[in-house]
Order: structure tokens, then sequence, then C-alpha cells
């Protein structure tokens, strides 16, 4: 649970390299961790990016937006997590699917390396398209562009590629030809919903991963549910990927928003400390 | 013999008007005194029915005569010959259908406050500071890995390690207890106590392993490579749906979750623990099992102005515990009987307004045995509630039957066992507890550990499966 490394990755996006042997020999593309910073911290679920068998490590990546995640971002190299369990989830249905597309936005950036990994490993021929509102967010470029054949792209202010959404190339790549065996998509909910709707009238297999509020990670609260089709399903246990035409986005968003206020309140809780803590250190 | 009082001494708690501002424990418990006054009203039968009437076999009037007699020390050791956990049971086990519901006394009157005195001997000894360890048989060189650090787990563990076995529980929360911690609310079972009773496990040479999820990080299977035996008491933590429209708005929660936040995750000091749960002004509970009475007094402590029990038959057939009843009916509790959820309402966001209900009316006996409840046709109405707790119950845990493919299951998913022994039908793994049984009492949970230690035990000695 120790920290071992610790590196910005651009604005508030942090990658930490983290020792846990255990976690390291089983984790698969697409499964996730849950972790607590301290005591009276709670449980939030991160996506494993990358993980080392014979070192015992894995990393995550984590975008500093919530309280949560900012007071994550406090530790260094040397701490430990309070808690640290997973491997959780089920992992990225992994073969070759021929050729495929793999977008994503923002941290999701960071979630799609290790199912590029995969999906290279298992001889796909892959496209990603990337996209971040702007060129500091989009992030681990030269790590993807060895991951992947050919690789896209896009910012809201054209400040790096394409000027727009991930959906304009990808409506041209599939405009051009049909015979993709998988889009895979990870980025914010109203991504995952624009790239689904782009793909269901193709017919060509979308999953998206998602990144439900959760408490316990293990199938027990039900915090996570999410409508798959007509059913009630579990991120956490059922996912956390799902065919991206059968989610339903919109309930989704809503129910990610369940806590914004707390979150508010938190923050202003968070910044608080911090600024006291620098004053006692002054 | 004096006859016996025909009523229990009666047990000290905190004001209804008082204690629903807080999550402090309700009753205070009895003090030397008031114990002893008790417990001289057991007339000590010669075959008691209180002991065939008590699931972890406790030897209760011998507990009894020894708090008579001012010999505590005596009486948490003739407690702790069968029951390593006896603050969590005096507090939790529904006494008034088991040991007292046989008492003897109960025929003059009240019976003896079996439940308050098992709750007092404990607390006694906490408060020496001198916790007693049992006899602990020689080092049989045999290990036992135990799933679930609940009150399954927690039984099987102390009674194995007695035997002499080498013990590790597997907790997949970052905190032992399972129910104990995460469901039953500080109210009624102060976490302290939970650690306190954990704590005398680990002194029994019991090791602990919390954050580790059996069926991801380790299979069962990796585990017999290591262990001798399994004993699987992972629960029944998967909540049930009406699969009604708008269960998935925002405001409407499972028990687990709502508890989990509040018990667990202790929502309710928010943002000194950093967890959130939304603090409903209307809530109301859809069930009216002893999880629904948490949920709804912890909805009251949150600051509900409003918060009713919504059931479907009638009070005759509530099926918690009366004193649950009690306090809630004490601390303001509106119960809405005869009532059903059809359907929930939400504003424009997906955030919860209103549930729509019919009214019931009781027919003829089911297969329970209890009135069918009948919808009245045309009798829809609304109420306004901004958070809805879904408690009508569990099923088995599925993670450890999806990942021991060959472990044979029953219908709901729970695991099936011998009665007897606590075998499974994969050769040396056992279970017990609600993953076996389905959702059940804590009590019958830790009795479920307490037969499976010893299945395990005869195991591990004759090597006959």
């Amino acid at each position: 649970m120790k920290i071992l490394e610790k590196k910005k990755i651009a604005k508030d996006l942090t990658k930490f390299l983290i020792s846990s042997p255990l976690i390291a020999q089983k984790a698969l593309p697409g499964q996730f961790i849950m972790l607590m910073v301290n005591e009276v911290g709670e449980r939030i679920p991160l996506t494993i990016a990358a993980s080392d068998k014979d070192k015992g490590t894995i990393s995550i990546i984590f975008q500093e937006v919530g309280y949560t995640t900012k007071l994550l971002g406090t530790l260094g190299v040397g701490d430990s997590l309070y808690s640290l369990v997973g491997p959780l989830g089920r992992a990225t249905e992994i073969k070759n699917y021929g050729k495929v597309i793999v977008l994503g936005g923002g941290v999701g950036i960071a979630e799609i390396l290790p199912v590029l990994r995969a999906l290279k490993g298992a001889g796909c021929d892959i496209t990603t398209i990337l996209g971040g509102r702007t060129k500091e967010l989009v992030i681990l470029v030269d790590q993807v562009k060895e991951l992947t054949n050919q690789l896209i792209i896009t910012t809201n202010d054209g400040s790096l590629g394409e000027e727009g959404l991930v959906t304009a190339p990808l409506g041209r790549l599939i405009k051009e030809s049909q015979d993709y065996g998988l889009v895979f998509c990870v980025g914010p909910v109203p991504m995952m919903k624009a790239v689904s709707d782009l793909t269901r009238s193709h017919k060509i297999k979308t999953t998206v991963c998602l990144n439900s509020i959760m408490v316990d990670g293990t199938g027990m609260c039900g915090c996570c549910r999410v409508t798959i089709g007509k059913e009630n399903k579990f991120t956490c246990v059922d996912g956390p990927d799902f065919d991206g035409h059968l989610v339903d986005f919109d309930e989704l968003m809503n129910r990610q928003r369940i806590f914004n206020e707390h979150e508010k309140h938190a923050l202003c809780k968070l910044d608080e400390q911090i600024k006291k803590d620098k004053e006692n250190t002054n | 013999m004096p006859k016996p009082s025909p009523k229990q001494v009666p047990m000290p708690t905190q004001d209804p008007k008082e204690r629903v501002k807080n999550f402090l424990e309700v009753p205070h418990g009895y003090t030397i005194a008031q114990a002893q006054e008790e417990a001289v009203r057991c007339i000590q039968c010669k075959n008691p029915p209180c002991v065939e009437g008590c699931p972890v076999d406790i030897n209760i009037p011998g507990f009894i005569d020894f708090i008579a007699k001012g010999d505590f020390k005596a009486s948490i050791r003739k407690m702790k010959e069968t029951n390593a956990l006896p603050a969590v049971c005096g507090r939790v086990c529904p006494q008034e259908d088991q040991c007292q519901k046989v008492c003897v006394v109960a025929k003059m009157g009240e019976s003896v406050g079996i439940g308050k005195l098992e709750a007092f001997i404990a607390d006694w000894e906490a408060k020496s500071g001198e916790i007693e360890l049992p006899e602990i048989k020689p080092s049989s060189g045999k290990k036992v890995a135990v799933v679930g650090g609940g009150p399954a787990g927690l039984a099987a563990s102390g009674q194995l390690a007695k035997f002499g076995h080498k013990v590790k529980i597997f907790e997949a929360l970052h905190k032992m207890g399972g129910v104990l911690s995460y469901g039953i609310p500080e109210f009624r079972l102060p976490n302290d106590i939970v650690d306190r009773e954990v704590n005398y496990i680990k002194s029994l040479g019991v090791e602990i392993q919390t954050s580790f999820v059996v069926g991801k990080i380790k299979t069962i299977d990796e585990l017999l490579s290591e262990y001798d035996a399994v004993f699987i008491g992972t629960g029944a933590g998967l909540p049930w749906f009406m699969n009604i429209e708008g269960e998935n708005y925002n405001g409407v929660y499972t028990a687990n979750e709502y508890l989990t936040r509040v018990n667990l995750m202790k929502a309710y000091t928010f943002p000194n623990h950093i967890t959130p749960v939304t603090k409903g002004k209307r809530v109301a509970i859809i069930g009216a099992g002893n999880t629904a009475m948490d949920a709804v007094r912890t909805a009251i402590r949150m600051g509900a102005k409003v918060a009713s029990i919504v059931y479907r038959r009638s009070l005759k057939e509530v099926p918690a515990r009366l004193e649950e009843i009690h306090h809630a009916r004490q601390e303001g509790v509106d119960f809405k009987l005869l009532t059903l959820p059809i359907k929930y309402h939400a504003d424009s966001q997906g955030w919860l307004k209103e549930m729509e209900c019919l009214k019931m009316e009781l027919g003829e006996p089911d297969a329970s045995g209890r009135r069918r409840p009948v919808p009245i046709e045309g009798s829809n109405f609304r109420i306004p509630v901004d958070v809805v707790v879904i408690a009508i119950g569990n099923n088995p845990n599925p993670l450890i039957a999806e990942s021991t493919p060959d472990i044979k299951v029953g219908k709901k998913g729970n695991i099936i066992i011998d009665e007897a022994t606590g075998k499974t039908n994969k050769k040396s793994v056992f279970a017990g507890g609600d993953i076996a049984s389905g959702a059940d009492t804590v009590v019958s949970a830790m009795r479920a550990g307490k037969i499976a230690a010893r299945g395990i035990d005869e195991y591990l000695r004759t090597g006959l499966w």
C-alpha cells in the first residue's frame, strides 16, 4: 500500500506507483481498486492503469477534481494508503477483434492504456482517438502512440490535433468502413453517450467503461446500479464495462450528481485544512 | 425460595427526545445492583428450557447464578465456554423468540431478562480491563482460512482457535465485523463493542486480513493450496429491489447502502468523516424487518421530519422484534401499514419527489401462514418523499459461487451445506450463516459458524470427509 513513485502527468493529473504484490498478481485490464486515503476518508474506485507481477506494483492515475482525489494528491513517495482493495470488477473482454477503435477522453485516457496493451497483444488493428478540452488535458500521448496503429487527437479549442470532439473523426472512420470488430470508449459520460449513439445505427459492438459512485465495490450496497437495457446492473460486479448501446446514460449522469452539494462542502473543508497546514509549516 | 418478582428490573434508557439527536446506545445497561436484582429472578431450573432455546447453547442458569452470587469472573467464564461474542448477542439477539420465550418464570409474568444480563456481564468484563482467555488446546499444526469477518466467521474462528487450529480471517471490507459493522447502527450496537469482540477473537491467536476479496484476489482453490480447510461465511449481501419504476432515482437507497454509509463510513459525522449521505426531510423505509427499523431510526437521527415505515401487511405481521418496534414508536416513527409502493416520481433532474402507493387489504392466508395482502384497485395515492430506503431483504453474496464453479448452490445462490457439519459438496470446504441459509439473525449465523467449526475440527483430526 506504499507509494513508490509519484509523477505529475499534467495539471491536476497525478500518477502513483503503489506496492501491492497480491493485486499485481491478479489485475487484468479493465479492473479497478478501491482505496481510502485515511481513516475518516471515503472509499473511491480507480482503474488500475498498469500492473507489474514481477515487481509487485500497480499504477493508478487520477485527476485531482474532488475532495478525495485532491487529498490523495497530497500524499507523496513513502506514504501509505489507509486501505486498498482489488482487483475488482470484471476484466475487459480481450480477443482479436480485427479492426478496433479505442477512444479516451480526459482522465479516461489513462484508463484505456491497459486495454490498448491487451488488445495490441491480441493482435488487433487499433485506431485510437484521444480527446480533451485543450492540449494539456490530452495526456499520455507518447505511451498511447506506441500501442496503436493510428492515432487521432481532438481538442475543443484546436490547440492540439483537430478542433472539435472525438465523434467527428469517429464518424468519418465508420462512414468509410463498418468492419470494426469493437469500439471501446472511456471518458466523461456525455462523450460515451455520443460515441454509443453514433455507432448504434452502424451496429458496431461498443463497450464503455462506467465510473459510477461506489461504496463497497463488491456488490453489496447497490449505489453503482445502472440500467442496462431493461435490467438493473451493478457497475462494481457486473461491470465496469457494459454494452454502450444499452446503457441509460441520462440516469447515470443524474446519479453521478447525487453528492455534488456534499462535495462542495467537503472541498471548502479541504481548502481550509490545506491553508491551516501551510500556516503551521510557515 | 421467595417467589420471583413478576416484572423484569427495568432497563434504564436514554430519553426518546434526547436519543433521536444522537447515535449513542439507547439502553444504558444494568448497574451491578440492578443486574443482581434481576439475576435472582432466575429460579435455576433443573432442566432449563432456556438453554434449549439458545442457538449457541449458553449455560444460562449457570452464568446468571454467578451474577446473583456476585462472582462476575466466574459468570463470564461460564458464558464464554460456549459464546465468544456475548456483548453482541446480549444486544441484538431476538431473546423474546428464543431463550426468554421458553423461560419458566415467564409463566408467572415477565421472563428473566437474559439478554440484558448477558450484555451486563460482557460489559462488566470489558470495564474490569482483565479479559480472561479460555483454555486453548495444543496446536494441531492445521491451518484454516475463514472467508468473511461477520458473525459466522467470528464464531467459527473463535471456536477453531480454541480447538488448537491456526486461523486466518479474510474480510473484504477495510473493517471487521460484517453486518455488525456496516449494518447494525451504533445506537443498537456501538462499533466499539464490535471492535472489542474482534480483539477478543484476535487474542485467541486468530490472524486477520482486511481488504481481501476472496474470489477476486484469491480463489477458494488457491486458499486450499495453503490451508487445510476453508470456512465460507460471506453473508447475504446482495440487496433486493422491487423492480418498480423509478427505483434508480436520486434519493432511493438500498438499506445496505444507507446503513453502510451511516454506520461503517460514519456519514452521520459528515464532514468529519467524509462519506456523504442524503439527509432526507421526508424519508420512507420500504419493509418492516429489523433492518427497516434500523434504517428508519437512523433517518430520524439524521434529521428527518417525517420518517415512515411502509409495509404492505398489517402491524400483526411486522417481522421486526417487538423491542425495535417499541423503540421506533417512542422515537416518532410513522407506520404506513397495508401500503404498497408501486412507482416513484422525480423532478426533471432525477431527484425523488413522491412515492405512488396502493392501499392493501388482507385476504386469505398464504404459504407463510400470514394473511395475503391484496391491492385495493384504484386506491392509488401519493406520499411526498425525498429519501426512500429499500429494506426488503438480501440474497447470498454471489462472489464466491461465481469464482468457485464446482461448489453447489441453491436457486437463490445459497451455498448448500450439510446442516450437521457445515460441509459443502467441495472437499475441505465448509460454509455457514446467511451465505447458506439466506438472510437470518446474527445468532443463527454464529450458531452455524460454531457447528462448522466442530465439523472442521473433526475433519482435520480424522482426515475423513
